[in-house]
């Protein structure tokens, strides 16, 4: 069954063609945001969990990017601390306006992600909300069945809680501890016995849902699910990466990754709820070249590219809630608004954006999350600071042929390079990367970082030895 | 008329050299180095036989203009000695000629330029001095004007500005400098072209053919009333109004006083009708150059590295290391040739965009530039310093002849490799080596740990790997300079 198929069965007689004009036949005079809104102007849509009954919000609010004081997210201001003041005020919003489910882990913001939710939560009855949160142990040192345990009290006490209503093995997949993501999954969960401690907990309600988020190697996934036909674990539900880019191409852009179409329809055969993670790439697929948004912008004006994203994740109806890590209000407004209630993808869009996903695949940009596991890095390299830079020469339509005696290649070089400098300092380039290969165990997205790197480097060196 | 004339040349070449050591080129890159390459000193280290015939000829046909228009820091004391006549007019008077002085410093100079003896030329030279002055004390303060803008620029989406590093390269080359700006500008302010005309030895080089010079500025007695205009504006105190005579050693052509005069007593003219000899008189109102002990010009201290960010690892900076030999740019084939040539001008400094260049730290080889690769290294698609020398102490050279000069050699150090200590690959050198002469081959009994090993017949000194290398504050792999540039 392909995505199309598999969307006319879901959404059958759901609103298809929703309401698209809003507006009026008269000039306005006056300045009117609504004016622009194109979807919210109902509820929030929700998504029932068939384990708990649990009526969960398709916006799902992600602790991981949290707003600094000083503006901007850890990655704009390092070493400003979490704006506590901003984080219960969108919660506040986001609670008001329908979102009831808030994803954290104990290694988001450099470990302060938990307590800042708790905070911002526990103002709040606790019926009003589900919480989600991980077993994050990746360090070797955290393997210890004491160790792990340790993670899971203290997820509760940070959080103000005495039960999660989703905990998650976080990242099933990934390697860790110089070992395989097999070897590293075994590791963690399986030999210590922190899973069937886990599924203990669950039985004495202190875990309501049990489920993973994957990354990487697709084994440990099948493992998984196979567990489960054979009832040796149950999953209430899982979490994976789901975007127009990843349905088709994740395997394409790196072939250690799986494509999400494989790993929905596994879930969803199977009746598992999927938890969406990464709808926009860490804001790669918020902000597209000009070319591609005009196409976008050419079937309807006013939505952003982050809408298109958001719907295009929440349309499946196997998924749960699709996570967004929110750092400005601007965007949990927008995101509210667009899951309320979801205008699901028609057939035909759904065509386009595959178009879409094609031609910004055919950019080849750095896949990159600007998720920060990779850091620090040992020798001092910005690893996602580079990637960023990259990647917004091609999204901004201004990365410099690798050619120079083409057309705008002078200009184009210059801006490159000078940005380059603004944006990394000199030593925190990619020319300083010694591929120690620390950095690619931690990377969600199973980059070579090294490789990477050291394509930017060659890029630039081109570019440095090509004055025009 | 010939005042304004000369203000307007001077003004030009001023500028334009100006300009030019501030690192502000544009597209005027060659019509700006030519006013180096036309300054006496460069052009005779350079055997630029073309300039040098064409300034004697200029010298012998016009007088001294080259004090008034070509030399930079002859143009600088004209500005300040115009301010020091706003403060007080009519200052000057007329002075004898310090004749044993001038030539003794002449002679001592002249010996030491062909000994190679740089302290002394390198001190003596005018243009070099003002290369100094304004590579060391001007370009800090341009500089960080320029990233102001950049920065202001930037935000509004234009690149027109580049942002460039301000850092203090050395501490000897700004004391200096500082002291003969001080010296030069009191000087100037209180008595015009002192400097010049007791001291300098280019001067004094030339006023031996200004004597003779066709051109000259002269006396009309017949029109002269004796107001004593003429002599009080003189900067060069060589009008001794009274005896209607102009000592042509000191008149560096400037004609303040042609239009100083009111009756029309004084012309720019080959006509001899009324010369007069030279006179001498034995009096003297001047006093020596003193060294100014002021050292006011405290070392701005270098700033240390960018906040580092808690996401990013600390990364400290490079610290210089020890060479045996010290490195000198493609171009400067022996370190022998090039301290005898090189003037400590500062051009190529300014000029070195990978802030590779810099004054030496020894101060055996007083001020003279030197490479090192702490914040950059010598990259393969840059030939400016080559470009810019006005002296040819750094020959001209090719871009593609970079990788067949070779000015140095790496040389391993075990002890801080990272491979080693850090039990990491690593191969950082190896990848950046631009003709390839480092191998990462296994280390000993330890297969999989590669250490570079350097072929030297390759390797051309040009720092990459040095720079690269991830080992810090020093790396493990370092260039030593080659006494004699090997071509091959």
């Amino acid at each position: 069954m392909n995505r199309r198929d598999f969307i006319k069965l879901m959404t059958g007689a759901a609103v298809v063609g929703a309401t698209t004009a809003v507006g009026c036949d008269k000039i306005s005079r006056h300045g009117d945001a609504t004016q622009n809104v194109i979807d919210g102007t109902g509820t929030m849509t929700y998504r029932v969990n068939p384990n708990t009954g649990d009526k969960v919000s398709l916006l799902g609010y992600g602790m991981m990017r949290l707003p600094v004081e000083g503006g901007g997210a850890a990655r704009e201001n390092p070493d400003s601390p979490i704006d506590q003041e901003l984080v219960n005020k969108q919660v506040d919003y986001a609670l008001e306006h329908g979102v009831n489910y808030f994803d954290t882990s104990p290694v988001y913001c450099k470990g302060l992600s938990e307590r800042s939710t708790g905070i911002a939560l526990s103002r709040h009855p606790r019926d009003a909300y589900f919480i989600a949160t991980k077993m994050s142990n990746f360090g070797p040192e955290t393997w210890p069945a004491k160790a792990s345990k340790l993670i899971f009290e203290n997820s509760l006490k940070e959080l103000q809680t005495d039960y999660v209503d989703y905990l998650l093995l976080h990242g099933v997949g990934m390697p860790g501890g110089g070992k395989n993501g097999m070897e590293a999954f075994y590791g963690r969960f399986v030999d210590n016995g922190i899973l069937d401690w886990l599924v203990e907990q669950k039985n004495n309600g202190r875990i309501r849902n049990l489920g993973f988020s994957y990354h990487g190697d697709v084994a440990v996934f099948d493992m998984l699910l196979r567990w489960h036909n054979e009832g040796k674990y149950h999953w209430d539900f899982a979490q994976i990466e789901l975007n127009y880019l990843d349905w088709e191409y994740a395997n394409e852009i790196n072939p250690r990754n799986t494509d999400a179409v494989y790993l929905y329809e596994e879930l969803h055969k199977r009746g598992i709820m999927a938890v969406i993670m990464e709808p926009l790439l860490g804001g790669r697929l918020a902000s597209l070249s000009p070319s591609i948004m005009a196409r976008l912008q050419t079937r309807e004006p006013q939505s952003s590219a982050a809408r298109w994203a958001f719907r295009y994740a929440g349309t499946p109806q196997g998924v749960l809630t699709v996570l967004s890590g929110m750092t400005y209000m601007e965007h949990l407004i927008e995101n509210v608004n667009t899951y309320s209630p979801l205008r699901p993808l028609s057939d035909d869009e759904n065509r386009l954006m595959m178009l879409i996903a094609k031609d910004v695949y055919e950019l080849k940009a750095v896949p990159c999350t600007a998720c920060n596991y990779c850091m620090p890095c040992p020798y001092g390299i910005d690893i996602p600071g580079n990637f960023q830079h990259y990647n917004k020469s091609i999204s901004d339509d201004t990365m410099p042929p690798h050619d120079c005696n083409a057309e705008q290649y002078k200009a184009l070089r210059k801006k490159f390079l000078a940005d380059y400098d603004r944006r990394v300092p000199k030593l925190r380039q990619a020319n300083h990367c010694i591929g120690c290969n620390h950095c690619v165990q931690h990377c969600p997205q199973s980059i070579n970082i090294p490789a990477e790197l050291q394509r930017i480097d060659n890029f630039v060196e081109y570019l440095k030895q090509h004055p025009a | 008329m010939l005042r304004k004339i000369r203000i307007i040349f001077a003004l030009i070449c001023f500028s334009a050299l100006t300009l030019l050591l501030l690192g502000i080129t544009w597209h005027g890159y060659v019509y700006m180095t030519f006013v180096a390459k036309i300054q006496f000193i460069p052009a005779v280290l350079a055997l630029n036989v073309t300039a040098i015939v064409g300034l004697i000829l200029m010298t012998l046909l016009f007088g001294r203009i080259y004090c008034s228009v070509i030399c930079p820091l002859g143009v600088m004391q004209d500005v300040f000695s115009w301010i020091g006549g706003k403060i007080k007019r009519n200052r000057f008077n007329y002075s004898a000629e310090k004749r044993a002085l001038r030539y003794v410093i002449l002679m001592i100079f002249i010996i030491a330029l062909i000994m190679g003896f740089a302290p002394l030329t390198t001190i003596l030279e005018p243009y070099a001095a003002y290369g100094r002055i304004v590579n060391t004390l001007l370009k800090p303060l341009v500089d960080t004007l320029n990233n102001y803008i950049a920065d202001i620029a930037w935000e509004h989406g234009s690149y027109a500005f580049t942002p460039v590093e301000v850092w203090l390269r050395g501490v000897t080359v700004p004391i200096v400098a500082a002291l003969t700006l001080i010296c030069i500008v009191a000087l100037a302010l209180k008595s015009g072209r002192t400097y010049c005309n007791t001291i300098c030895p280019v001067g004094s080089m030339l006023s031996l053919l200004a004597r003779f010079s066709l051109v000259k500025v002269r006396f009309d007695k017949d029109k002269c009333r004796n107001c004593s205009l003429c002599e009080k504006n003189c900067k060069a105190s060589a009008i001794d109004f009274r005896n209607g005579t102009i000592d042509y050693s000191r008149c560096v052509v400037c004609g303040d006083c042609i239009d100083k005069c009111r009756f029309d007593a004084l012309h720019y003219t080959l006509d001899r009708k009324n010369q007069q000899h030279e006179v001498q008189i034995d009096t003297s109102r001047r006093a020596m150059i003193v060294a100014t002990t002021s050292a006011t010009v405290a070392a701005t201290t270098a700033k240390a590295m960018a906040a580092v960010n808690s996401g990013v690892a600390t990364v400290s900076d490079k610290a210089i290391l020890h060479r045996q030999h010290h490195i000198l740019p493609p171009g400067a084939v022996t370190h022998d040739r090039f301290a005898k040539k090189c003037i400590a001008c500062q051009l190529c400094v300014s000029a070195c965009p990978n802030n590779v260049l810099r004054p030496a730290a020894d101060a055996g080889r007083f001020m003279q530039p030197e490479m090192s690769y702490e914040r950059g290294y010598c990259r393969p698609e840059c030939n400016q310093c080559g470009q810019v020398c006005p002296t040819s102490a750094i020959k001209e050279f090719e871009v593609w002849e970079k990788t067949d000069i070779h000015i140095g050699h790496a040389v391993w150090i075990k002890e801080n490799c990272v491979v080693l200590n850090d039990n990491v690959s690593c191969g950082n050198c190896a990848r950046h080596c631009p003709v390839e002469a480092i191998n990462m081959v296994p280390y000993k009994d330890k297969p999989f740990q590669k250490i570079p090993a350097v072929d030297v017949t390759k390797c051309i000194g040009c720092g990459a790997c040095e720079n690269l290398c991830p080992a810090r504050p020093f790396s493990a792999i370092y260039i030593e300079g080659h006494q004699q540039h090997v071509y091959a």
